[in-house]
């Protein structure tokens, strides 16, 4: 069972599989990265309408190219037509947004229902046909790697390759267009390219990842690597690259498994995979993950009982709660007979004073919408300016002695 | 700008109407924009004179903030001309900066401080859009101008309104204009930002460079500004605040809905 998977993954399976599994990665970081802008731009549902406008192009190209005599299943012309049907489907969405006061949500449902039906009433048409058979078209819904030989491996790591160049070339102005549409206009950017460039590589992606993921799931990986790697970054293009490393990743483990098993659709475990990773960094992500929030709730009570302990201290109110003089104690601050150190003391004259502060402060800012952490809990140095607590001493109206850093 | 490069751009602007003289840093006219069959700004004619600090004053849904986005065509304009130093606007962007309102934006973007203020410098990158050294010592400089050099490394969504506001001025100041158009910079921030954000276009106004904002608040123009232009989808008046931002022109602007004795307190000491 382990062994055709691991000879999969080591690239020993096969020359075709080996090509499938490169292809798949390639693939898997262009549409992780790719779809991170549209995950930025809040419009990653598109890709979906995209994607599922694609059947229509697939079921019409291969009737056309058996009425021509040639072979039906030639990959780049079933690609070739999908990619003309999702452009079609594309434009729609965006006419139906602009020209009408119908929401994106509601011209995507429409684009995509209808453009599905349609393609699914093609491709029954294609099954009554005498070559129609072995069409295999249906491959096209889940992804199928079976059967794929080495010209359409190359097609699909050439494609992907293709679309990476092109991500790193714009990644600029798709950053500030979906960052700040409005500035990016008024500094001579157009919006409306740019933005019909994001969807134009989305087309891409989307394309050469039929025969691998499929058209029904290849929206997960546009949207799962994204999310995942928003886990573990505050920043734009580390987004992009986590976001393709986790979508080449899931590419590459997602064909390997399938390729060890010959009845495993390729798309569902590729997808499958990638929803491991996500999960994963939902678990462990340092900043943003689930434990890394229970861990901060953890710290959030030891500072808010050290700072009523100082307070305490400061006041020479005594002290009652245990878990307060646990924390006080392992801080050093604190005695074991109760009686505050010498660095107890400086701190609670600084927590004094800059409780002073922060109630000039959330007079200031009542009605501001981060005053929930104007609660004296973080340090005031690392959320205001220098000169707004310049501000802030000079409204309490006297001098306040700095001694006593934490 | 060198002095060469300013003759060059004032060279290459031919005049568009009489107003656009290459010495006016803009000059509208007959600007419509409308969504629909209702203009939201109706045939508006305005000049800016150089080295001026311009309020765009009236009421809510005036039109203030559509009249600047249509001027730098963030919106379409149905009709109306722009002349930024004589020029058409296509070919005098790089000396425009802008800020957007606050609330224009997704503050949770995964970016940091410095990160947006180097957007301000987006034409200045190559081909590769590389964000070389220089540039990077730049954009601190401008968070430096603005008070915030020790946030450059902050995720965005961590700053407060007035901080966020001091970053989009810091980003407007990285791209180095001679006009720069700010929408309502002001609105909702604490008083050490507001402080820091009017010392900032005082310094730019002393640099003869020319500031035009959106501004909602009456009881400070004639403390921050010397030209105002008064809208309510249409034109009230324009002019130097001395003379233009009078009882009888706010009446006009606001519709009668200001006291009498609430103007009397914004205006100057009668002379």
């Amino acid at each position: 069972m382990l062994k055709p998977f691991t000879s999969a993954l080591l690239l020993q399976s096969g020359y075709n599989a080996a090509l499938v599994a490169v292809g798949a990665a390639l693939l898997g970081f262009a549409a992780g990265s790719g779809g991170a802008f549209m995950f930025l731009r809040k419009r990653a549902l598109v890709s979906d309408a995209v994607a599922h406008a694609t059947l229509p192009g697939v079921g019409i190209a291969f009737m056309v190219m058996v009425t021509l005599g040639a072979d039906g299943r030639n990959l780049l012309g079933l690609l070739l037509g999908s990619a003309l049907s999702a452009g079609i489907g594309l434009l729609a969405v965006e006419w139906i947004t602009r020209r009408t006061r119908l929401a994106e949500d509601a011209a995507i449902g429409a684009v995509l229902s209808v453009f599905f039906g349609f393609g699914i009433v093609l491709l029954t048409i294609i099954q009554t046909m005498s070559r129609g058979k072995q069409a295999g078209l249906e491959g096209f819904l889940l992804g199928s790697t079976a059967g794929m030989v080495f010209e359409d491996a190359l097609i699909i790591a050439v494609g992907g390759a293709c679309t990476i160049a092109a991500l790193v070339l714009l990644r600029r102005p798709m950053t500030l267009v979906a960052f700040d549409p409005e500035f990016a206009a008024a500094s001579g950017v157009s919006v409306r390219t740019v933005d019909l460039a994001m969807m134009g590589l989305v087309l891409a992606v989307t394309v050469i990842g039929l025969k691998i993921v499929g058209l029904i799931l290849i929206v997960a990986m546009l949207i799962i690597p994204s999310v995942t790697a928003r886990f573990w970054t505050d920043r734009t293009e580390r987004l992009l690259g986590i976001a393709g490393l986790v979508g080449g990743a899931s590419g590459y483990a997602g064909a390997a498994i399938s390729a060890s098993a010959p009845d495993l659709p390729t798309g569902p475990i590729i997808v499958l995979v990638c929803f491991g990773l996500f999960i994963a960094s939902l678990l462990l992500a340092p900043n943003r993950g689930v434990l890394a929030s229970i861990l901060r709730h953890r710290r959030f009570q030891v500072r808010v009982h050290r700072r009523q302990g100082l307070l305490a201290l400061a006041r020479g109110e005594p002290i009652l709660d245990p878990l307060t003089l646990a924390v006080l104690r392992r801080a050093g601050l604190i005695r074991n007979d109760g009686v505050a150190t010498e660095a107890g003391r400086a701190q609670s004259a600084k927590v004094l004073r800059d409780e002073r502060r922060w109630e000039i402060v959330r007079q200031i800012h009542q009605n501001e919408a981060v005053s929930g952490r104007y609660d004296g809990l973080t340090p005031i140095e690392a959320v205001l300016t220098r000169d707004e607590i310049a501000e802030i001493d000079r409204r309490i109206g006297r001098p306040v002695p700095a001694e006593g850093a934490a | 700008m060198t002095p060469a490069a300013v003759q060059l751009a004032a060279s290459d602007g031919r005049a568009l109407h009489p107003a656009a003289s290459t010495d006016n840093p803009l000059a509208i006219q007959g600007m419509t924009v409308s969504y629909g069959e209702k203009p939201a700004v109706f045939s508006i004619d305005a000049t800016v004179p150089p080295g001026s600090m311009a309020a765009i004053i009236g009421p809510n849904g005036a039109g203030k903030s559509t009249l600047l986005k249509a001027v730098l065509g963030v919106v379409p304009a149905l009709s109306g001309t722009v002349a930024v130093f004589g020029a058409p606007l296509a070919r005098a962007r790089h000396r425009i900066a802008y800020v957007p309102q606050r609330a224009s934006v997704d503050w949770d973007f995964p970016t940091r401080v410095i990160d947006v203020v180097l957007m301000g410098l987006y034409r200045e990158l190559g081909l590769l859009h590389l964000v070389r050294r220089h540039h990077r010592e730049k954009a601190l400089a401008c968070l430096e101008r603005v008070g915030m050099a020790d946030f450059a490394g902050r995720q965005i969504g961590q700053l407060s309104g007035g901080q966020q506001q001091r970053v989009f001025l810091a980003r407007a100041l990285a791209q180095n204009a001679d006009l720069y158009l700010l929408d309502e910079p002001f609105a909702g921030v604490d008083a050490a930002t507001e402080k820091a954000i009017i010392d900032v276009l005082k310094s730019l106004k002393a640099e003869k460079r020319t500031v035009v904002c959106v501004h909602h608040d009456l009881a400070t123009v004639v403390d921050y500004f010397d030209h105002v232009l008064l809208i309510n989808v249409r034109k009230i008046a324009e002019g130097p605040v001395a003379t233009t931002f009078t009882a009888e022109n706010l009446q006009a602007t606001y519709g009668g809905r200001l006291a009498t004795t609430h103007i009397d307190q914004l205006m100057l000491p009668v002379a």
